[in-house]
Order: structure tokens, then sequence, then C-alpha cells
């Protein structure tokens, strides 16, 4: 694993369509990022680093080590990187819940992109009087200046290149991404395997429920509530309380976080090992714990739950089965 | 939309090995017609229907999905056609979202005397989804990323948003 003439193996992390939270969870290991530099020469970091994409082109194939790659594919730049760093990377990570299943960006694949374009320019919130709107190529005095072309709909890393590993998490927790380190350092001394492609690595095999340490019974819900709108007992199962939690569906590996705090889960890990669609899992999971028989009441008991699809897929949209929502396939 | 005459809608249905798919066998030991449009998926019950399925169905290019089960009070397992039953109504809620008409998703209890039940539940559902007309979910999803030279100018023409005038 290591380089030739002992040199210090490439790292390189990018982001594509994301927040920049995954950059700062990584910054957050603190001084476990000595260790990274100690092992790794640093080729290409936007966020942390002035480097141009036509350095990275000019690199041999396969010549990065390591790859995190956060953020979905948004648009032909995002793809065009996510193509070139899997040319020239041993090895792809998907790093974070953008790049293995969309995240929050994917939601935006419940419209249209030109709706989207519209929200963002020409709505009573943006000062816009001259309805300005952005073109992606423009000729100037000096030539034609271009900007990235967007995508009708939010892709995933692993839907556009092959990814070897995934590291869920939105961001991905910071003594995860320590543990991920030291492991990929033991690798590199000899100490450690890899573990097999396409595993996600960084996070539990379990469900964020098996993490809580919530008191749980068995449950039966007469009414969904808001957080805010109920007293939380704060010992207690959030979902038996009648809170919308996604602990059940959802990947371990955070601590349960939210749910210790006071929380409900919202499911940024993703979908727990074996699942094959989160929201499926969730839909499974409220249903069976609803405590009616009559259709009527049934109906009214799941009004509590006033957007189901953003309930169920606020993290994992664009990763779901179904991808997408059909405004944003079809043109008007 | 194509053209609904000719259009022949596939729909997956999901049986009970007590109760529904019985109802199936009786429909054709009796010679009961229905279109063949529907291919029967046989489970030991309605409350294994993950929701998984329905959706892998639609995406992989379903028109509907018909969930059968055991009367209400008669399911072989007590009572996991209830379970079915409300997972049916979430899905529905949840594939309303995703702009796919929850008509698309039908919930049939038939005994295993119910033979002609059956069919004629299916024959209903059958007509119902040719009128919905195709929803080619697979077909639409893989088509996205292939649109990769859609330019800005073509955002506008997606919505009825559109600006009027570029100013340069």
């Amino acid at each position: 694993m290591t380089a030739p003439n002992g040199k210090k193996p490439k790292f390189a992390m990018y982001w594509a369509a994301s927040c920049g939270g995954c950059e700062i969870a990584v910054l957050n290991i603190h001084e476990k990022i000595l260790d990274v530099d100690a092992n790794f020469e640093v080729v290409f970091w936007p966020f942390t680093m002035d480097a141009k994409y036509k350095d990275v082109e000019a690199m041999e194939d396969g010549s990065i080590l390591l790859t995190l790659f956060n953020g979905g594919i948004r648009n032909d730049e995002n793809e065009h990187i996510a193509k070139l760093l899997r040319r020239k990377s041993q090895i792809l990570v998907a790093f974070g819940s953008c790049a293995c299943e969309g995240c929050i960006p994917g939601l935006a694949n419940l419209s249209p992109a030109g709706e989207i374009v519209h929200t963002a320019f020409n709505t009573i919130s943006t000062d816009n009087p001259n309805q300005i709107y952005p073109r992606t190529s423009f000729d100037v005095p000096e030539g034609e200046i271009t900007i990235p072309k967007m995508f009708p709909t939010l892709r995933t890393l692993d839907q556009v290149v092959d990814v070897d590993y995934y590291m869920p998490g939105c961001p991905p927790e910071s003594h995860q991404i320590g543990a991920v380190i030291d492991l990929v350092i033991q690798v590199l001394q000899g100490k450690a395997k890899l573990p097999p492609k396409g595993a996600t690595i960084g996070a539990g095999n379990s469900t964020v429920c098996d993490e809580c340490t919530r008191v749980r019974n068995i449950k039966t819900i007469k009414s969904f509530h808001r957080i805010y709108d109920v007293d939380i007992d704060p010992e207690l199962c959030l979902l038996e309380q009648g809170v919308p939690c996604n602990g059940p569906a959802t990947r371990s590996g955070c601590n349960a976080r939210c749910v210790s705090a006071g929380a409900q889960c919202i499911g940024c890990y993703g979908p727990a090992e074996g699942v094959i669609d989160y929201g499926a899992r969730l839909i499974a999971a409220f249903a069976s714990v609803i405590d009616s028989t009559d259709p009527e009441e049934i109906e009214a008991i799941l009004d509590g739950i006033p957007d189901p699809t953003g309930q169920f897929y606020r993290f994992n949209l664009a990763g779901s089965l179904l991808k997408a929502a059909r405004p944003a396939f079809e043109k008007a | 939309m194509n053209n609904n005459e000719t259009f022949e809608p596939t729909i997956i249905g999901f049986t009970c090995n007590w109760c529904s798919y019985r109802a199936a066998d009786l429909a054709g030991t009796a010679r009961i017609k229905y279109p063949p449009n529907i291919r029967l998926i046989r489970l030991m019950c309605s409350g294994r229907l993950d929701p998984t399925f329905v959706f892998k169905a639609l995406a992989s290019g379903a028109d509907g999905v018909m969930i059968t089960g055991c009367h209400p009070g008669e399911c072989h397992y007590l009572e996991q056609n209830y379970k079915a039953l409300r997972r049916f109504h979430l899905i529905r809620r949840t594939l309303k979202g995703f702009g796919i008409e929850p008509e698309r998703i039908k919930l049939v209890w038939a005994s295993a005397a119910e033979g002609a039940k059956f069919a004629s539940e299916t024959t209903a559902f059958i007509e119902e989804i040719r009128k919905l007309g195709p929803l080619n979910w697979g077909k639409a999803s893989n088509q996205s990323p292939v649109n990769s030279d859609q330019s800005a100018d073509d955002w506008s023409l997606v919505t009825d948003h559109s600006p009027k005038e570029m100013p340069a």
C-alpha cells in the first residue's frame, strides 16, 4: 500500500453538491489531522488549499491512494470531477450522506430543476427586479465564459461512478472519522487489512434504536405529534410517545446523539445494514405500531405525519428505489 | 402519455397463502376469466408485505400494485393483515409525495372462497390503471442522468416560471 521510493501516499478530498459540513467534520478530528499530514501528502482539497482541476488532470491514473468524496452529483462539474477522481484514485470513498444517498440536496429531486432555479433567483425573498437568470455560457470580448450545467436531478456518487467504500452521516461523526483514519494508517503500516469493497465504514451495523438508552415497551400509537407540541418524557422511547423518530431504520454509529439530547432521530446515518429502501423500512415500522384496525381512524392518525415523503426520505431520496419525484423527471 | 387504448398495464399482485392466493386458484379452477395483466406473487401473509416490494415493483416498471389478504379478523396469523392495511395507507400517502397517483395501489380482501371477487376486483383495477396510463418509472428515472447536455436555457422550459426576458 505504500507509494514507491518512500514517498508519502497521496490524499484528496472533494466537495460536490454539499454544504461543507463534511470538511468541517474532518477538521474536527483535532490533533489527529496531524496524523493525516504525517502519513499522507494532501494533493487536492479545495476546502483547505489552493488546487486546480488541471493539476489533478495531469496526475497519473491511480496515483492518489485515498479520496474522500462528499456531495451529490447535481451538475456537470460535479460529474466531471467524480469521474476524474475515480480515475486518479485507488480508493474512492463516498463520504457523508450527500455522496452516499443524496441527503438534503437530494430533496430537490421532488421539484423540477426549472422550479429550483426559479426559487433561487426569482421569488419574493430574492431582489432580482430585472429577472436576471444565470446562463451556462456567455460571450464576452475576451471569449466565451461558462458555468456548470445543472442536471434535472441530483444523483448519488455511486449512481455515477464505482465507489469503494461508504461512510455515512450528516456529517460523519468526528470520532468515526478518526477511527477510519487510524485504520487506514494501520493498513499503510501493514498492521490491518482493508474491509471488503463496498463496505460501509465508520458506522455500526445495527440501528440507532440499538444504541439508544431510552426505555422501550410495547408501542401502541394513537396519535403522532411534532416534538415541540408535547411534553417529552426524558426516559421513554420517543416513538412510543408518538414522536416520529427514524431510529428503527437508521444505521447506528452516532451513539444516538439526537435521541439522547431529546430530539428525534431524523435519519442522517442512512439505511441500516440490509435495508434496501430506507423510507419503506420506516413505513413498515411506523405502520406496525399504530394502534388501530379501522381505516378511518388510521387515516386520522396518519394525519399526524403531514409530510410522509419528507419524513421518510429526508436524507435518502436520491438513493431510494424511486430516486426522485415525478415532476423532476417530466418536462412540461 | 401513450395511447391508453393500446396500453397494456403491468400489475404486480401480492397474495397471501391462506386466502387470496386460494381465491386466485379458485378463480382458475372455476374458469373465471380476468385479463392477464397481473403477475401474482405469493407471500405467506399480507403482513409479510415489505413496502420495499411495492416501491421496487413501481421503480422496475409496474404500473400498479395490488395487495391482497384475508378479511379483517380472519388472518391466519391473527392480526398481520391489519399491519398490511396500515402500511397500505402509509404507502399511498408517501407515493403522493412522489407525484404517483395513490390509486395505483389497491388493497383487496379476498377469502379462499371468493374466486369471483378476486377476478372482478382484478379486472376493475386493471381498467382503472389503464385509464391512469403508464407509469414508466423505470424509464423515467433512467433518463435523468442522460440529459446532461441540458442547458440553463432549457431549465426555464421545464416549468411555467420562465423568465420573461434574459437581459444581457
